[in-house]
């Protein structure tokens, strides 16, 4: 690692003016971050610690909504919304292992937007509002492709508000190494319609398949989405699958995903 | 340079650390802790995990400066106060859990985390908890054994063998 000076900011307001000032990095949990400033990929002048700002951590529900504030574990997610949104639940208890889990938390895996993250595909499944210090954005307009996300430079995830469906399943097929999704897609069924988001495939991150949608909505069935196959342009090739090969999983993981909830 | 003080194994402990000390490299080069392991530093193989307030993190990928005022548990904690092995320990030698033991520190402190918050696991509890473990002698049943009899239960029924 490149030399940084280690700041912990107390509260939202005193991480938003460190971070305004020259070559600052937001740390949330780190798991992914500290193995990149490890690798020498990045190099922060001073690294600004979330940590340990309290009001960033909470798991709140009400008015079909649970909202959860940027700071909050994986781990904790997993235990505090497993009656309230088990499709939520379930996701986030199966990111990485139970370590990473402890320290990673969801306001950093959203401003990361890994195209094969486990919780921008719950995010847009569940048409999420991504609060920061500033505004809210909508999950739609908040994914910008792989890496690439709509906050400005020293935004800072403060919470996300999910709109709790009448049932939603995440299937994962996970790649054995590095444990995250090969192609995983999350199916969120609300009583206006059925939201389907693939992580994994795409070489633009996360993604609404707009066919499936349309087919779950008008029949909610495994029959509905039999046939339906996506396209292979521009998703993911590498070592672990060719870009075929993902699009097929995507159909895969859609249909296992409606079988978990009919 | 920020002096960082913390709570390990019960002790107030304090040492000078830059801003990027990662808290395995604290633990084991500032307070001479080695039973914790660095396997792989890239967050993938578990042989540095230590409790941080009562949870497992994986030691290489946390900074020092997060841990400071926090309650850390590592191996050197896991001994009975009269030096003589623990529970999980104890099993870990009386089932065989280990080969070169290089992962034993990481896997001990993850069957503790384990049995915090499932007394009682089975086997494919275990095995899902050991996800961040790995064990490059691949010596895995025993290691589940260690951790089932370490848990008071029956170990005859390891499946896959």
């Amino acid at each position: 690692m490149y030399a940084f000076d280690f700041v912990k900011a107390a509260s939202v307001e005193e991480a938003v003016s460190a971070l305004a000032s020259g070559e600052a990095q937001a740390l949330g949990g780190g798991q992914t971050l500290i193995p990149t400033l490890k690798a020498r990929l990045a190099d922060p002048g001073t690294l600004i610690s979330l940590a340990h700002i309290d009001s960033l951590k909470f798991v709140r529900a009400g008015d079909g909504m649970v909202e959860i504030g940027g700071g909050t574990t994986h781990a904790t997610v997993a235990a505090e919304t497993a009656q309230t949104y088990p499709g939520l639940a379930d996701l986030a208890g199966r990111i990485g292992d139970p370590s990473v889990r402890n320290r990673g938390t969801i306001g950093g895996s959203l401003a990361n937007n890994d195209p094969s993250a486990c919780y921008p595909a719950a995010a847009l499944g569940s048409g999420a509002t991504i609060v920061t210090n500033s505004r809210e954005i909508a999950a739609d307009d908040f994914f910008e492709g792989m890496f690439a996300t709509s906050l400005e430079e020293g935004e800072i995830v403060t919470a996300v508000k999910f709109p709790i469906p009448e049932k939603s399943h995440y299937e994962k097929m996970a790649q054995p190494a590095s444990r995250f999704p090969l192609v995983a897609v999350f199916v969120a069924k609300f009583a206006d319609g059925v939201r389907v988001a693939v992580t994994g495939a795409s070489n633009d991150g996360v993604f609404r398949w707009a066919e499936a949608e349309k087919a779950l909505s008008a029949d909610f069935s495994v029959a509905a989405v039999q046939e339906l196959k996506h396209s292979d342009d521009d998703m993911i090739a590498d070592l672990h699958g060719t870009a075929a090969y993902r699009a097929h999983l995507i159909g895969v993981m859609t249909r296992r995903a409606v079988a978990q909830m009919v | 340079m920020t002096t960082i003080t913390m709570r390990v194994n019960g002790k107030d402990v304090s040492a000078p650390a830059e801003g990027n000390t990662l808290l395995v490299n604290f633990l084991r080069e500032d307070l001479k802790l080695t039973g914790t392991h660095v396997g792989c530093d890239t967050s993938q193989c578990g042989a540095c995990v230590v409790h941080v307030n009562g949870v497992a993190v994986k030691s290489c990928t946390m900074f020092a400066e997060d841990a400071a005022g926090a309650e850390v548990s590592t191996i050197e904690g896991m001994a009975n106060a009269d030096g003589s092995l623990g529970t999980i320990q104890q099993a870990f030698q009386d089932y065989h859990g280990l080969q070169c033991g290089f992962c034993t520190p990481g896997m001990v402190m993850i069957a503790a985390d384990l049995l915090r918050s499932n007394p009682t696991p089975s086997e494919q509890e275990i095995r899902d908890h050991l996800e961040g473990n790995i064990c490059r002698c691949t010596g895995y049943h025993n290691i589940v054994k260690a951790i089932q009899a370490a848990s008071g239960q029956d170990v005859s029924a390891v499946a896959a063998e």
